[in-house]
């Protein structure tokens, strides 16, 4: 079945700072925005992928794998590169990122790479749909988890809250949540723009088993992830503290590069500090 | 018609063990039978109807079988984004079953009139939209549904609605049925109407027209076969629906007339205005405010058949 890669974490930041150069590559190629966005998870997919879940890049429908759901769709490019990068697909296909006619949109279609759970670029779906999967192994006898990523500007959406008082009242102990909490949204500040703090708490408050943690801190990402359930019979609840843009100075809680597009200066300047030049 | 929904998923759920019944915190006692047999297949949504779809989405993906119920103008409305993006552009096995459709929720008001649903879902590529005529036709439904594999919604009634097909009709999702044979008018009727269509029929013979009633259950896909048929042989071709005017059965066959002009028969919609009920009052106040009685189906319908005799159209 699925087999967890055995890498140290000093390898995985590798990994992780190649991911970086490529997200910052493709958006300059492609012309694509929410650079910043996905800068600011890559850590986290990095731990889950090659350290948390139970998958098997060979078998991407194996019934018993653990499912992750990437709900904060705009980022998507971090996903597809992790797919890639992990194994599911071929790293040629990145190169057709955002390409007219090809099936790697800025947005995933349902099913368009092996590894995509879900087709996600609508927030607030991914958690609702994760909690009915995990309601799908309970009755399946199954024991899979299910790990959802959000952003925090996700948390505004009200079906996120109508999922998270849902999961609790039926005790799924195999869900967790991922907040990416880089404090940004699309037009400003997310603990302005919706009262969004204290963000831990809220979780709690809804019945779930929470975890503050460094978003970039792969070790303790990974182990709070790979200790799902978690003994308490609560879903699991990670509020991650994460920089929007991290990894390249220039664009670190710059909420332009939510929508900046590198120029090709400014691609020079990031690979030299994330050590691919 | 939700009694016979509740037997019959009740008797499917007990020879597919991939069913999975969601309820939006509705249908006290209704579910009481199938929830001691398969405990452990039923789950109460609470009343978040857009959490409800997008788990019936989840689990489909895993494998299951889901059928998601409660209040039709909620079960559509409030979470058509859902329906959208996580069942439609998934092309998931999800049956989605409004209970309420059109007008059977009259007293309660405005906000639980149920006539736009149909022209809502039928937006959606890949969903399939049934509106069954009478309890038969709910089972039926119900069975042909569970044996397809795209997102599918079945609006019923409530109580009471009267059995139409007194045989269990040889049933086709996309096949509408033929129910009375008449050689003058064509009553084409979509979901609850049924019996109001029979009716009309009857009185139509009275006044000496001779009309055919169809039932349409499945608005989407749209027999077209039948309508070509129809649309050449009679002067006078009328839907009638407990919906509105606008986008539902009458919108639908509007659609295809404006395609196949020109046609010998003319359309007549019969439904809802378009226009919110403001008043008190049960379904049957409600439909005679919206002019869908038995009487003034008829009467309509003998006007606009003597206005294509005036025209030259009906011989």
């Amino acid at each position: 079945m699925a087999t967890a890669f055995d890498v140290s974490i000093t390898e995985l930041d590798a990994v992780a700072r190649r991911m970086r150069a490529r997200l910052v590559e493709m958006s300059h190629k492609a012309g694509t925005p929410h650079l910043g966005s996905a800068l600011s998870c890559v850590d986290l997919l990095v731990a889950a992928y090659w350290k948390a879940l139970r998958i098997d890049p060979r078998s991407p429908g194996d019934p018993d794998r653990d499912r992750f759901i990437f709900s904060k769709g705009h980022a998507s490019a971090a996903l597809y590169v992790a797919l890639a990068y992990r194994g599911f697909f071929p790293d040629e296909l990145l190169d057709t990122y955002a390409v007219p006619g090809s099936c790697l949109a800025e947005q995933p279609s349902p099913r368009c790479v092996p590894g995509l759970e879900l087709a996600t670029g609508s927030l607030g779906h991914g958690l609702p749909v994760g909690v009915g999967m995990a309601l799908a192994a309970r009755i399946q006898g199954r024991s899979y988890r299910v790990a959802v990523l959000m952003s925090d500007g996700e948390c505004n959406e009200g079906s996120v809250w109508e999922a998270a008082m849902f999961a609790p009242a039926h005790g799924l102990e195999n869900v967790a949540v991922i907040i990416d909490y880089n404090k940004w949204q699309a037009t400003g500040r997310s603990d302005e723009i919706m009262a969004l703090r204290p963000l831990r708490e809220k979780w709690r408050a809804f019945g779930w088993s929470v975890y503050e943690v460094d978003g970039h801190d792969l070790r303790a990402i990974a182990e709070a992830l790979a200790n799902v359930p978690d003994g308490s019979g609560k879903p699991v609840a990670m509020v991650a503290h994460t920089v929007k843009g991290k990894g390249v100075s220039f664009m670190e809680d710059d909420n332009d590069w939510h929508y900046r597009i590198p120029n090709a200066d400014e691609v020079r300047r990031a690979m030299v500090e994330l050590q691919q030049l | 018609m939700r009694n016979v929904f509740a037997a019959e998923i009740t008797a499917l759920a007990g020879v597919d063990g991939r069913i999975v019944l969601l309820s939006g915190d509705i249908g006290n006692r209704l579910f009481d039978t199938y929830k001691e047999r398969f405990r452990d297949r039923f789950l109460n949504c609470g009343i978040a109807e857009a959490n409800m779809v997008s788990m019936a989405a989840g689990m489909a993906l895993c494998g299951l079988r889901p059928v998601a119920y409660t209040i039709a103008s909620f079960i559509t409305v409030r979470c058509l984004e859902q329906i959208r993006v996580d069942l439609c552009y998934h092309n998931l096995p999800v049956v989605l079953v409004g209970v309420g459709a059109g007008l059977s929720y009259a007293s309660l008001g405005g906000t639980h009139h149920s006539c736009e649903d149909i022209a809502l879902l039928r937006m959606l590529p890949n969903m399939t939209v049934v509106s069954p005529g009478d309890p038969v036709e709910v089972r039926e439904a119900l069975r042909a549904s569970l044996g397809q594999d795209g997102p599918i919604y079945i609006r019923l009634g409530k109580k009471g609605e009267p059995v139409v097909h007194k045989h269990p009709p040889e049933f086709i999702l996309g096949k509408a049925i033929v129910v009375r044979e008449g050689e003058d008018v064509c009553l084409l009727s979509s979901g609850n109407m049924l019996p109001v269509a029979v009716q009309a029929a009857e009185l139509l013979g009275q006044k000496g027209l001779s009309a055919r009633v169809v039932s349409y259950h499945t608005v989407k896909p749209l027999d077209e076969e039948l309508l070509s048929e129809v649309f050449a042989k009679f002067a006078v071709v009328a839907t009638l629906e407990e919906h509105s005017v606008l986008g539902g059965l009458g919108g639908s066959v509007a659609e295809w007339l404006a395609e196949h002009a020109p046609q010998r028969g003319r359309l007549l919609r019969l439904g809802t205005a378009d226009a919110f009920l403001h008043e008190a009052g049960e379904q049957d106040h409600a439909r005679a405010y919206f002019g869908l009685t038995e009487e003034k189906v008829a009467e309509r319908v003998v006007r606009a058949y003597l206005a294509t005799v005036a025209s030259g159209i009906a011989t």
